[in-house]
């Protein structure tokens, strides 16, 4: 049986952290890393007679998403109270949205490893506020309550059970994931908790139309862990399936530490959450007017990008969707792109910048070189000032010490020999001390031949250390050499 | 001094015939003398008052005006006080000092009101005798061993003792109308929208609404003008103009159309009341008004309708009295959960546990639907009642309790009787229209209210059709003697 019997269903619910400057619902700031409480008010700590009063912004956002994905706007959307005691959950209810979402059904284009695209139902998003933080540490036996992240805004992102592999699971959460902050609704960080996920995984038989019993996790924090949780959760229910056991409906635990899944007490599962209309908020309504001029407004998406960047620039579907996956990726392309050679400034970005990046655990938006500079790289590349191999030093430099690509270029002697006189010196030079090999290369055939000059261009090179002209010590090479015979 | 309505007072502040000081000070000694045996303040701020006073002379001296100018006033303690304990009568709360003010307060202080004290309530608001405070009932004055009615019992029965020329009250299914009729003074419940909730203790929030109870339409008039208007803050709050109430009173009522529910005159209704009511109508008419019969079919409806919403948006309501940020907290607690379970055994009384317990089973998975969708129905249908008797008439009259108020402890025992007691009052709330109760006479003793009930953010109108009336009768003026 196993993977070729099973098949693995997936749905996933992301809650988007959306990057308004106050909360959903009062007027504290919802700065990351404040001293605890200190961004909580009377309005946050549910204090007797406080009233709830809905943040434009987070509506606006929430349209912005949905225009994004090509959802239905909710044109009349409404809030609920969600109720269950805990103590960083201070009035006793999360106010939510059930019934009226202000997003409704959207999908979203994901791409895979193989540059195939797969289209993903979105069931629907709707806007809700977070809770606080229970802190069960230094406080001996006891529990702090931090109020700070209560109310900041959410997004809640229910995809359709479409995804059938960690793998497409990976996808769409980082398809989401780029089209919150294309958007600029979220700063998209998961370290910080402002993209949390909760997957909902099941298996049955390829074939079957039915879905199995699904388990679901909570609160996976980075696209690693989604694809480490998917996998070990799937092995676990296809060994008890296999065994003739049943899976139970229940919220699981990823623990990456043991790269398990756990189940959680049931207790805290089985609540009623009594839903009902918020009586402190009146339904949103949302007139085609403010929707018609998000829409004009929004920028160019991640898809639309990727398509624009095979046709403007002839990229190859793979590197397009890599240049395209994160906005600050994708001006930064484009940025390195006009200094006119794309494939260059694609490769370049893709290999050297964002290999760097990822060596020094930097993101995009910390990346040390200007695209300005790289551009400048580039253009000395093409026009024979430095080699391709020093070029990659220059980087080094640059990335390392910064700078300017002349300076370190002027300063560091690495300009290209292109004088020819010298070149010719050079190549008279090795073609002296090598008698053996210019023996071979004169008896060889055209085939050969071409093989054969590589130990001539080497020699020079590394006598020029690196800084030989390539295209021109071939050239005089193969007429040098053409004439010894 | 305590017979004056706010209207005289504040002419007289004018006039410079008194100082609020002297004024402030002569309604805290009344306060000082009687109201040990009424019950009607929990919380005396004299120190504060004085100083306010002090103030608004100052001010006055300045060349300031204003109606509300120097005029001492008594809050429900349901309305937040910033640095004034604000106990909404329950134990939970008991130690509960609230570093703001709720929009009704703020809008009356920058009137230049003097706040004299905090009044007694009904726990949470919830009930229609005073008898469910955990300060113990308030008594009315009328007869010390009679309810004043709830949950404002405490601001009504004030008023009608004279410790103050008005009051605020809060109204969620009779609160206001309810004990101003059992204290013989005039209430009114504005639309729902018309005054702020900010700041205002939550019971059921589609239904609360804060209001004046004084000695007459043209204090509720003075009062309601400061209290009314768009507040950002509350986002239910309605964002339209407030109407001069003061302009309008002499209107002439030549022509008004009064409605009489025939479902208010039925069954159950006190026959004292009934003839009471019947006088009141009688001068309506010799005022030129013409009275027709009208139907609101679904009246019956209202109590179960009302007590399934009230009940479910208190119980989430109260799921912020956890023990855990401010309020009562329970000893020891071993645990979260017997946190959570003994502070609120402990600190709530047994009408609001009885009201928590039902609203949450209201709400609960698989009663949802026959309960709060079913009473949310219904009261679309109340709702359309009355938009279709307001088609064919200007204002609905009626009694606005079936009994005149009785004795302490007598329907302790009878919930459902209690809850009945508020028959004519609950489907306005449900509705979200204005309504007033008036003064119309007395039955042994006993005051009695006429219930005046009106299109939404009509209130100049009502305002104007109960001073009419309390211009040709004089019950507004009866006071007990203490």
């Amino acid at each position: 049986m196993s993977d070729a019997y099973w098949e693995t269903v997936i749905g996933l619910e992301v809650h988007v952290q959306l990057a308004t400057e106050s909360k959903i619902f009062s007027g504290s700031a919802t700065t990351f890393g404040a001293s605890p409480n200190s961004q909580a008010s009377a309005v946050d700590l549910a204090m007797p007679g406080m009233l709830p009063v809905l943040n434009e912004k987070a509506v606006r956002y929430a349209v912005m998403f949905g225009l994004a994905i090509d959802a239905d706007i909710g044109h009349r959307s409404v809030f609920d109270r969600k109720n269950y005691f805990y103590p960083d959950l201070p009035k006793g209810y999360q106010i939510s949205q059930f019934d009226h979402p202000i997003v409704g059904r959207g999908h979203v284009q994901i791409q895979l490893g193989d540059g195939s695209t797969r289209e993903i139902g979105v069931t629907r998003a709707h806007l809700e506020e977070d809770a606080g933080k229970s802190l069960h540490e230094d406080f001996h036996g006891m529990s702090g309550i931090d109020l700070n992240r209560a109310g900041t805004p959410l997004l809640e992102i229910v995809s359709e059970p479409e995804m059938r592999s960690a793998e497409e699971a990976v996808a769409y959460l980082k398809t989401i994931h780029s089209i919150v902050t294309y958007l600029g609704i979220s700063d998209g960080n998961m370290a910080e908790g402002s993209m949390r996920c909760d997957v909902n995984i099941s298996l049955r038989p390829r074939g079957e139309s039915e879905f199995g019993t699904r388990t679901e996790i909570k609160n996976v924090n980075s696209f690693r862990f989604v694809e480490k949780a998917i996998q070990v959760e799937t092995e676990r229910q296809m060994d008890i399936l296999e065994d003739g056991g049943s899976i139970v409906q229940e919220t699981r635990l990823y623990d990456s530490d043991r790269n398990e899944t756990r189940s959680m007490r049931s207790k805290e599962v089985a609540n009623d959450y009594r839903y009902f209309p918020e009586p402190d908020l009146l339904p949103v309504e949302i007139e085609d007017s403010y929707v018609a001029v998000l829409r004009e407004s929004l920028p160019e998406l991640p898809a639309a990008k990727r398509e624009r960047f095979e046709s403007q620039y002839g990229l190859g579907s793979y590197d397009a969707g890599v240049l395209s996956g994160e906005r600050v990726i994708a001006d930064y392309f484009e940025a390195v792109a006009a200094s006119g050679d794309a494939k260059a400034a694609a490769n370049w970005v893709q290999v050297e910048v964002l290999g760097a990046l990822n060596n020094s655990d930097l993101s995009m938006s910390d990346c040390p070189l200007p695209a300005t500079e790289l551009a400048a790289l580039i253009g000395r590349i093409n026009d024979n000032t430095i080699s391709g191999k020093i070029a990659k030093q220059v980087f080094e430099i640059l990335w390392n010490e910064g700078g300017s690509v002349d300076a370190i270029i002027d300063s560091r002697g690495f300009k290209q020999v292109s004088d020819s006189g010298a070149l010719e010196a050079m190549v008279d030079e090795v073609i002296a001390a090598s008698p053996e090999q210019v023996q071979q290369y004169l008896a060889a055939d055209e085939g050969k031949r071409k093989k054969l000059v590589g130990f001539f261009v080497g020699q020079i090179m590394k006598a020029s250390k690196g800084q030989a002209n390539p295209k021109l010590v071939n050239e005089i090479l193969a007429a040098k050499l053409d004439a010894a015979s | 001094m305590s017979a004056h309505t706010l209207a005289a007072l504040s002419q007289r502040l004018g006039s410079g015939d008194v100082s609020s000081v002297e004024i402030t000070r002569d309604y805290l000694a009344r306060i000082e003398a009687h109201d040990p045996a009424l019950n009607t303040v929990i919380t005396v701020t004299a120190e504060q008052a004085l100083a306010d006073a002090e103030a608004a002379d100052a001010r006055r001296a300045a060349g300031e005006a204003g109606p509300l100018l120097g005029i001492p006033l008594l809050h429900k303690d349901i309305f937040c006080t910033a640095g004034i304990r604000t106990s909404c009568g329950s134990k939970m709360l008991d130690n509960f000092v609230p570093p703001y003010d709720a929009t009704v307060v703020t809008r009356l202080k920058a009137a230049g009101a003097v706040m004299l004290g905090k009044t007694n309530l009904d726990e949470f608001a919830m009930g229609s005798s005073n008898e469910n405070s955990f300060y113990g009932p308030a008594r009315n004055p009328w007869d010390p061993e009679r309810v004043p009615g709830g949950s404002s019992g405490g601001s009504a029965a004030a008023v009608a003792a004279g410790f103050a020329p008005a009051a605020t009250g809060t109204d969620t299914g009779g609160s206001i109308r309810q004990p101003a009729a059992l204290c013989g003074i005039t209430g009114l419940k504005p639309t729902y929208g018309r005054v702020s909730r900010l700041g205002m203790v939550a019971f059921a929030s589609s239904l609360d609404q804060g209001g004046p109870l004084a000695g007459s339409a043209e204090d509720c008039a003075l009062l309601l003008q400061a209290m009314a208007g768009f507040d950002p803050a509350d986002s239910t709050s309605a964002e339209r103009e407030v109407d001069d109430y003061s302009s309008g009173l002499e209107g002439d009522l030549a022509g008004l159309k009064i409605g009489l529910p025939k479902e208010y005159f039925g069954d159950g209704l006190d026959a004292g009341i009934d003839s009471t009511v019947r006088a009141a109508l009688a001068e309506y008419e010799a005022l030129g008004a013409e009275l027709i019969e009208i139907s609101l079919p679904h009246t019956h409806l209202a109590v179960p309708a009302y007590y399934v919403i009230a009940p479910a948006e208190a119980s989430t309501n109260l799921s912020r009295y956890d023990g855990v940020r401010y309020g009562y907290r329970c000893e020891d607690p071993e645990n979260l959960y017997d946190l959570y379970t003994r502070t609120r055994e402990e600190a709530f009384g047994a009408e609001v546990k009885r009201r928590i317990l039902v609203g949450t089973y209201a709400l609960s998975a698989g009663y949802y639907d026959a309960y709060y969708r079913k009473a949310q129905q219904i009261r679309r249908l109340i709702q359309q009642d009355f938009l279709a008797a307001f088609e064919s008439v200007d204002v609905i009259m009626g009694p606005t309790t079936p009994h005149p108020a009785w004795v302490l402890g007598d329907k302790a025992n009878d919930p459902v009787a209690m809850y009945l007691e508020d028959i004519y009052t609950l489907s306005v709330n449900l509705a979200g229209l204005p309504g007033m109760s008036v003064p119309a006479g007395f039955v042994d003793g006993l005051p009695v209210g006429l219930q005046l009930i009106g299109p939404h953010f009509d209130e100049a109108r009502l305002l104007n059709i109960a001073h009419r009336y309390q211009q040709v009768t004089d019950w507004h003026t009866r006071r007990p003697a203490l």
